[in-house]
């Protein structure tokens, strides 16, 4: 098999599997969904208030809820001699590991995206920042499963990785959270919205290679 | 070692047998000396020595949400997927999830998934492992079949393996550590 059918092929192995465990793969957006559901319980109904947070509430919940899977997106690998097998596919460990964001992507970050919507909606932003938000969430999401998987291959094998997954993820992807919540915020009172997700754009171009090197090089460490 | 030829591995527990054919596969570095493939480093390319081999752990690798097909559809480099579930008698069982098989089963499929791989080397940890006789004597055919055709085979084993003409390397245990003493400790 060529490199591109073998990448495609761990991709459809992954996304077979996260059907196969539809509980597992639907944890992560209800957990967006009720972590959402808790603001409006616990700051009061007011509307305005809610729409003043409502760019800042979808984007952390959906960082932190991109986090749920990813302490498995490696770890079960290892555990059942799978890491092995895949490094030994004959691809370079790099496009390994970008498969595997890319099926996070397809398992978490895109089923995220469609849920932001009516969470949105919910919160009362208005529509006409709602292109804005998914604009933002796109790369955004790309950005948490890139910066995600690196960080879950860089922590495979350590003890107690899960906990040290979320102290190394959620620094890095500050840069997208701060300009993603800023892009909806400006759409939301008629500012420029451009150069907030052109910065955003400008994180993920520089993720996007460098995330699967790093995460290539975690688990070659984390196979011997 | 040359075409056709098997090397088997035998040490006590700890010996490192297992590490060797971790270091033989590429999956990890030698503390120190070279591996050659044809003459050429393999750690030039790990990737492409993967083409190489086809390597069995201690652990089955599958996946137990999957099906047997499912879970070795990724590795088929060309070779049917029904003609090597044959080799081990798995053809019933093509369609069923993994979570489902004996121990046995789950090793005859790993077993498989190195004659899809269609590598020139075997490298095989305990292949025999959790086997019954009519599944040990089936792997004897495979290895015979992959050595006729110009294959070579590195395998570990406590227990004979059906491999005739065979080179023995025993690896020495482990250096003796002088454990008097360790009784003080808490």
């Amino acid at each position: 098999m060529s490199a591109g059918s073998l990448f495609a092929a761990i991709v459809a192995r992954d996304l077979r599997l996260a059907l196969r465990h539809g509980a597992d793969t639907l944890g992560a957006v209800l957990f967006f969904i009720l972590a959402g559901a808790l603001f409006p319980l616990a700051l009061g109904p007011s509307p305005e208030l809610l729409r003043r947070m409502a760019p800042g509430v979808i984007w952390v919940c959906a960082l932190l809820a991109a986090l749920l899977p990813l302490d498995r997106l490696f770890g079960s690998e290892l555990e059942d001699g799978s890491l092995d097998q895949l490094l030994l596919l004959g691809l370079p460990p790099s496009l390994v590991a970008l498969a595997k964001m890319t099926a996070h992507w397809f398992t978490t970050g895109l089923p995220l995206l469609v849920a932001s919507a009516p969470m949105a909606m919910m919160l009362g932003l208005p529509f006409s920042a709602l292109p804005v938000l998914m604009a933002g969430l796109i790369p955004g999401t790309i950005v948490l499963s890139l910066v995600g998987g690196m960080a879950a291959s860089i922590v495979l094998g350590a003890r107690r990785g899960g906990v040290l997954l979320p102290l190394l993820v959620l620094p890095l992807v500050t840069p997208a959270l701060i300009f993603g919540a800023a892009a909806v915020d400006a759409a939301r009172t008629g500012l420029p919205f451009a150069p907030d997700l052109e910065l955003l754009m400008a994180f993920l171009i520089g993720a996007l290679p460098l995330c699967p090197l790093a995460g290539g090089m975690g688990l070659r460490a984390a196979a011997e | 070692m040359s075409a056709g030829e098997a090397l088997l591995l035998t040490g006590p527990n700890g010996a490192g047998k297992s590490t060797l054919l971790r270091v033989l596969a590429g999956l990890r570095r030698p503390d120190a000396g070279r591996l050659l493939w044809q003459n050429s480093d393999i750690l030039a390319d790990v990737a492409m020595h993967a083409a190489h081999i086809a390597y069995l752990g201690h652990q089955d690798a599958l996946k137990s949400g999957l099906t047997l097909a499912e879970n070795l559809a990724l590795f088929a480099r060309g070779e049917s997927l029904d003609d090597a579930c044959a080799i081990f008698d798995l053809t019933n069982l093509a369609h069923v999830p993994v979570r489902l098989f004996s121990a046995g089963q789950k090793r005859r499929a790993a077993l498989t998934r190195v004659v899809l791989a269609q590598a020139p080397l075997w490298l095989l940890d305990e292949p025999s492992l959790g086997l019954d006789a009519r599944s040990v004597e089936r792997l004897g055919i495979a290895l015979a079949q992959h050595r006729a055709a110009g294959g070579m085979v590195i395998a570990t084993t406590h227990v004979p393996l059906p491999l005739d003409n065979v080179r023995h390397l025993t690896l020495p245990g482990a250096p003796l550590v002088d454990l008097t003493g360790w009784e003080d400790v808490p």
